[in-house]
């Protein structure tokens, strides 16, 4: 057998803890390993007669080094500019004129590249994708077109966006070693500087069977699957990948606060912690603690922060708390709000403290732990409507070094948690010393005629 | 030709051939106040979804109350008077009780529609509680006046925020060029004068006049039966106002001759706009347009103007052309971001593409793509609940056919070269479009590029 072959059922503690939830556990997942070590990952779903394909490498911006940010995204870019067999541009136009939408996506952690067909084509988006895992053509022609185009994203996304520009200040502060510290689309000087063979050598170091997963979701027989798989992805060559350095941030000893000032109308506040991310599904409560503290605070309306902040002190015209327990780097809990008026930072940023502290000191209610509870559940069925909501949470697990077919796992282990654990990690992560703060204070560049 | 119609053709029979295709079952009825109900069952996945919409988005706004039906809307949602079944409902009452049930409640507001949509558990006591709460949105909001003051705060300062962005300055002198005084060139959330000056007391009087039952439109799908459907759809639509729908709006204007606005601003980028007014939701041009305009524009990497702009010149990172299809005539509008010195040249690329485009139409091979593309994604357009859900509420709202999803495939395939070059030359005219700039460079420094 050139593959392995492991088919996982949902979990039978899932099924025996939400059985008053009819059809509620999701559907198995087959995974495979190619000789040449590339991943496979199928998920049926026979609603409509459609798949989405998608190839998954584990190279995002973490990846990089000083000097070369950005260079992951660009080389997306120019995934679409060609091999040997097909011309620039011709990839997307196969791909729609067979019904199909297809796109790609860089992040800190991976980029991946899409395709949503009929069931029929999925063997046209396994032989495209394969033939630019190994083909790529690299033309510096095509590369100083295609880095302009970088640096307009750029200027559209980030550089004329106030509150994007502090969300990229903040990050460089939170982190000071981890490479989460710099933009996923690269600084502008590191964009200008970079050159096609930048690219070359970023594609012929990551893009090898070893370091992708594919992942197939939709109206198809995992055997199937299988079997194309091997056919366009099994000639690829084995590359070693080169080594990975397994880079920590260092404990944070003080606060980092950090004002940005841009032409904005209102001001905004990030707020930051260093927490764990889940490693292991089964035994790493602190992340689901994480979890139901972020969804305690902010998981609807009425939660901590939108109804002190927002409802009652009206200091924000929205409050927030993130966490994403999935990544291969560092985590990162973050409260935020866009404050009402200039005057009313300090304000929010207070109200803000104050609701971590609450919780730290008196804990959480059961009526808001069941809550979060019912949201969990209520959220991963929902989930099961898109293809694609599937196929990005089974992607993301398996790039993050999780079983892919954990959802279960982590929807039971998230309604075990206590509120005594809620409590414990908000004692435990949020102190002054380790906390990063960055606002934007509104500098009126354009006159605004209507302000009264 | 021929030949490549009857593959496409081809292509779409063996396409409906599949077993998801005939499970698209629209049932609909009228409730007995007169709400219209479009309903698919579907019973793949425990949830359901539900929506109720009425004709009570911007277009019925007028300048002098500009996001009246805006804040009308998104305050209802915050708190309902009791019923005889269900006690009164604090603005935190009704997110608590929604999020005890996993339930997912969202607006949905354009120039034409305003309403909500909900997501919930079909489990009977998820279903019941989520529906109660919809319910008592529509049919009851309490417009309290502590909650009304503190919305407006919220809106006036989300509109300050907006109003100093690049894109936003242009979208807001982009709308009255291409519309004039019709209420389509309306700002959806409103303005920061005219949002201050409404009153609770207005909001009621706008929720009584427009959420009425002869106007409104739901549509399920989901885990139900036919009679549980029905008794939703009559819970929800019997004690909303009595009283039918308000009348049409005004006929949009056409452009009598090209107008330009350029604003300074000191945004990195230019944004620029162009456009006129476009086409209605049952407009005998839809198909002929819609195919025409995903090969100019609405394609992605595949259109013309990205081929032209971006991929060529690499000078943006997109461009795009679009129709709005709505009641009356909603904007066919042209878009697009560069670095400020080039904000010229973009423009007279996109120009010179457009005209090209109206002048020659598209080829026979651009024709086929477009079809194929089109036609055999069809499937992709009806994969989730989610996305049938949007279909039905526009069907039922515009009083499409009901069998107008069914035939989309067909009419797209139906669309010839002649069709779409005379839809675009009658309906499109280059000479006579609405152009906004905004951060573009000063004349004097455009003359000193080398």
């Amino acid at each position: 057998m050139p593959a392995t072959r492991d088919l996982k059922r949902a979990a039978t503690g899932a099924l025996f803890l939400l059985c008053s939830l009819p059809a509620l556990a999701a559907d198995p997942i087959a995974s495979f390993t190619l000789e040449n070590g590339m991943r496979v990952l199928v998920q049926q779903d026979r609603r409509a007669p459609v798949i989405v394909s998608m190839v998954w490498y584990r190279a995002g911006s973490m990846d990089e080094q000083n000097g070369l940010t950005g260079v992951a995204h660009v080389l997306e870019h120019m995934m679409f500019k060609g091999t040997a067999d097909t011309p620039p541009g011709e990839f997307s136009r196969m791909v729609a004129r067979a019904g199909g939408r297809d796109n790609a996506f860089t992040n800190r952690d991976y980029t991946a590249y899409f395709q949503q067909l009929h069931k029929s084509k999925l063997p046209l988006a396994l032989r495209l994708e394969a033939d630019r895992m190994r083909n790529l053509v690299l033309n510096a022609e095509e590369f100083a077109k295609e880095i302009r185009v970088v640096m307009e994203e750029r200027r559209l996304r980030t550089d004329d966006q106030p509150r994007s520009l502090l969300y990229e200040t903040f990050m460089a502060s939170a982190f000071k070693a981890h490479p989460y510290r710099t933009p996923v689309i690269g600084w502008m000087g590191d964009l200008q500087n970079m050159t096609v063979d930048d690219a070359r050598q970023w594609y012929e170091r990551w893009y090898t069977p070893a370091n992708a997963t594919l992942v197939v979701v939709g109206d198809v027989d995992a055997g199937e699957v299988l079997e194309e798989a091997r056919r366009w992805f099994g000639p690829v060559p084995v590359r070693a990948l080169p080594p990975r350095k397994n880079m920590t941030e260092p404990v944070q000893r003080a606060e980092r606060r950090t004002i940005l000032h841009a032409p904005a109308e209102l001001p905004q506040i990030l707020m930051g912690w260093h927490v764990p991310v889940l490693r292991d599904v089964e035994s790493d409560w602190e992340s689901y603690a994480l979890w139901v503290l972020s969804s305690v605070l902010a998981g609807n309306d009425a939660a901590r922060l939108p109804r002190a902040l927002v409802r009652e002190q009206r200091v924000a015209v929205s409050a927030n708390a993130s966490y994403d327990a999935v990544g291969r780097g560092p985590g990162l809990f973050v409260l935020s709000a866009t404050v009402a008026r200039t005057q009313d930072i300090a304000r929010a940023e207070e109200a803000l403290l104050a609701q971590i502290r609450g919780i730290a000191e008196q804990g959480i209610s059961p009526g808001e732990l069941a809550r979060t509870r019912a949201q969990a559940v209520a959220a991963q069925v929902f989930q099961r409507d898109s293809m694609f909501g599937r196929a990005m949470q089974m992607g993301a697990l398996d790039n993050a070094g999780l079983p892919p077919g954990s959802v279960d796992v982590q929807v039971r282990r998230l309604q075990e948690v206590t509120a005594e654990q809620v409590q414990a990690v908000a004692r435990r992560f949020f102190s002054r010393e380790a906390m990063t703060i960055a606002v934007l204070e509104p500098e009126l560049a354009v006159p605004a005629p209507d302000r009264q | 030709m021929s030949r490549h119609l009857s593959y496409v053709l081809l292509a779409w029979f063996a396409l409906c051939a599949q077993p998801a295709f005939a499970a698209l079952e629209i049932q609909t009825w009228q409730t007995p106040g007169g709400a219209r109900v479009l309903f698919v069952e579907s019973r793949a996945l425990p949830i359901l979804d539900v929506s109720i919409e009425f004709p009570a988005g911007s277009g019925r706004d007028t300048p002098a109350e500009s996001g009246l039906a805006n804040l009308t809307l998104r305050t209802m949602r915050l708190g309902s008077a009791a019923s005889a079944q269900t006690p009164a409902m604090t603005e935190d009452e009704v997110s608590l009780r929604l999020a005890d049930v996993g339930a997912q409640l969202s607006a949905s507001f354009d120039v034409d529609r305003a309403g909500y949509s909900l997501r919930t558990l079909s489990g009977a006591r998820e279903r019941a509680q989520a529906l109660e709460i919809l319910t008592a949105v529509v049919q009851r909001p309490a417009f309290a006046p502590e909650v009304v003051t503190r919305e407006k705060e919220r809106v006036i300062a989300s509109l300050r925020d907006a109003n100093i962005k690049p894109d936003v300055i242009a979208a807001r002198a982009f709308a009255p060029l291409v519309f004039g005084d019709h209420p389509y060139a309306l700002r959806a959330a409103g303005e920061v004068e005219t949002v201050a000056a409404l009153q609770p007391e207005r909001l009621a009087r706008f929720h009584r006049r427009h959420y009425v039952r002869g106007g409104a439109v739901i549509a399920l799908i989901g885990d139900v039966s036919r009679d549980e459907a029905q008794h939703i759809a009559q819970s929800l639509a019997d004690d909303l106002p009595a009283g039918e729908a308000a009348s049409s709006l005004p006929p949009v204007q056409a452009l009598q001759q090209a107008a330009r606005r350029d604003i300074e601003h000191d945004s990195t980028q230019a944004h620029v706009l162009l456009g006129a007014p476009g086409i209605r939701r049952s407009d005998p041009d839809y198909f002929a347009l819609l195919v025409g305009n995903y090969i100019l524009g609405g394609g992605g990497f595949n259109s013309r103007l990205t081929a032209e702009v971006r991929e060529k010149r690499g000078l943006t990172y997109s461009v795009y052309s679009v129709f709005s299809p709505y009641a009356r005539e909603g904007a066919f509008t042209i878009g697009l971001q560069t670095r400020k010195d080039q904000a010229e040249e973009a423009l007279r690329v996109v120009r010179e593409t457009l005209e090209r485009f109206v002048h020659e139409g598209p080829t026979q091979s651009e024709l086929a793509g477009a079809q194929q593309h089109i036609v055999g994604g069809f499937p992709l357009r009806i994969d989730s609940n989610r996305k049938i859900l949007g279909y039905l509420a526009v069907i039922g709202f515009y009083r499409l056919p009901l069998d107008w999803l069914e035939r989309y495939p067909e009419q797209v395939a139906r669309v010839t070269l002649d069709q779409i070059r005379d839809a675009f030359q009658r309906r499109v005219d280059p000479q006579r479009m609405a152009t906004v700039v905004v951060g573009g460079a000063p004349a004097a420094s455009q003359r000193t590029q080398p």
